[in-house]
């Protein structure tokens, strides 16, 4: 499913609203958790899951080819953890637990 | 570097004001929203928002792992699991503090 996928779904459940007024609603809340994360803030919905920033620091790199050395910047990266309730209707109502080796 | 959590209060807080809907329906959208792109998953749907990022669905086999601290080996029970792929717009956004900088 796409994004305009997404506003068509919603759209015909949501008959008194306009398409458009769907999609800015989308956009919105991915505008919101997108803000939220470029201050470095943490965006918890519950049963859903979480989205964070991890700071990779600066490193010396190599490249896997030549061996070279090369400069790596310090960088943000997004993550996202899967809550708990995704977890168990992913899997038939079991919750296996944090599947941590995700990167 | 920011630090606060953000929840669907803030959420429904953001198509609140942008969308101009009441606060109760933006609540109930907010929710609508998340449930859709949920069930999606559930049915083992990839879910593509552009220049956001895509939630997939993986299915992985039984493999071993091993007590961290123990060291013991033990069977790590076949799962599906939802992962995040932030988009290179996303990232981008994420870092801008970084290059931008101030604190």
């Amino acid at each position: 499913m796409i994004k305009s996928e997404l506003v068509e779904r919603l759209a015909a459940r949501n008959t008194h609203l306009y398409q458009r007024d769907v999609e800015q609603i989308v956009n919105a809340i991915l505008d919101e958790i997108t803000d939220a994360m470029a201050r470095g803030d943490r965006v918890e919905l519950r049963g859903f899951g979480a989205f964070s920033v991890k700071n990779r620091p600066a490193r010396t790199g190599r490249n896997p080819r030549t061996g070279q050395k090369v400069a790596v910047t310090e960088k943000n990266v997004p993550f996202f953890k899967t809550g708990k309730e995704m977890r168990e209707r992913l899997n038939d109502g079991v919750d296996h637990g944090e599947d941590d080796d995700e990167d | 570097m920011g630090g606060r959590t953000v929840t669907r209060a803030d959420l429904c807080e953001a198509v609140y004001t942008k969308v101009g809907l009441s606060r109760t329906e933006s609540a109930e959208l907010v929710e609508t929203v998340l449930a859709e792109i949920s069930d999606c998953l559930v049915r083992g749907e990839s879910v593509k928002l552009s220049s956001f990022g895509s939630f997939l669905v993986r299915s992985k086999g039984e493999r071993i792992g091993r007590n961290p601290k123990t060291g013991e080996e033990v069977p790590i029970s076949p799962r599906r699991v939802m992962v995040f792929k932030p988009s290179n717009v996303l990232k981008q956004k994420i870092n801008t503090a970084l290059s931008g900088d101030g604190e």
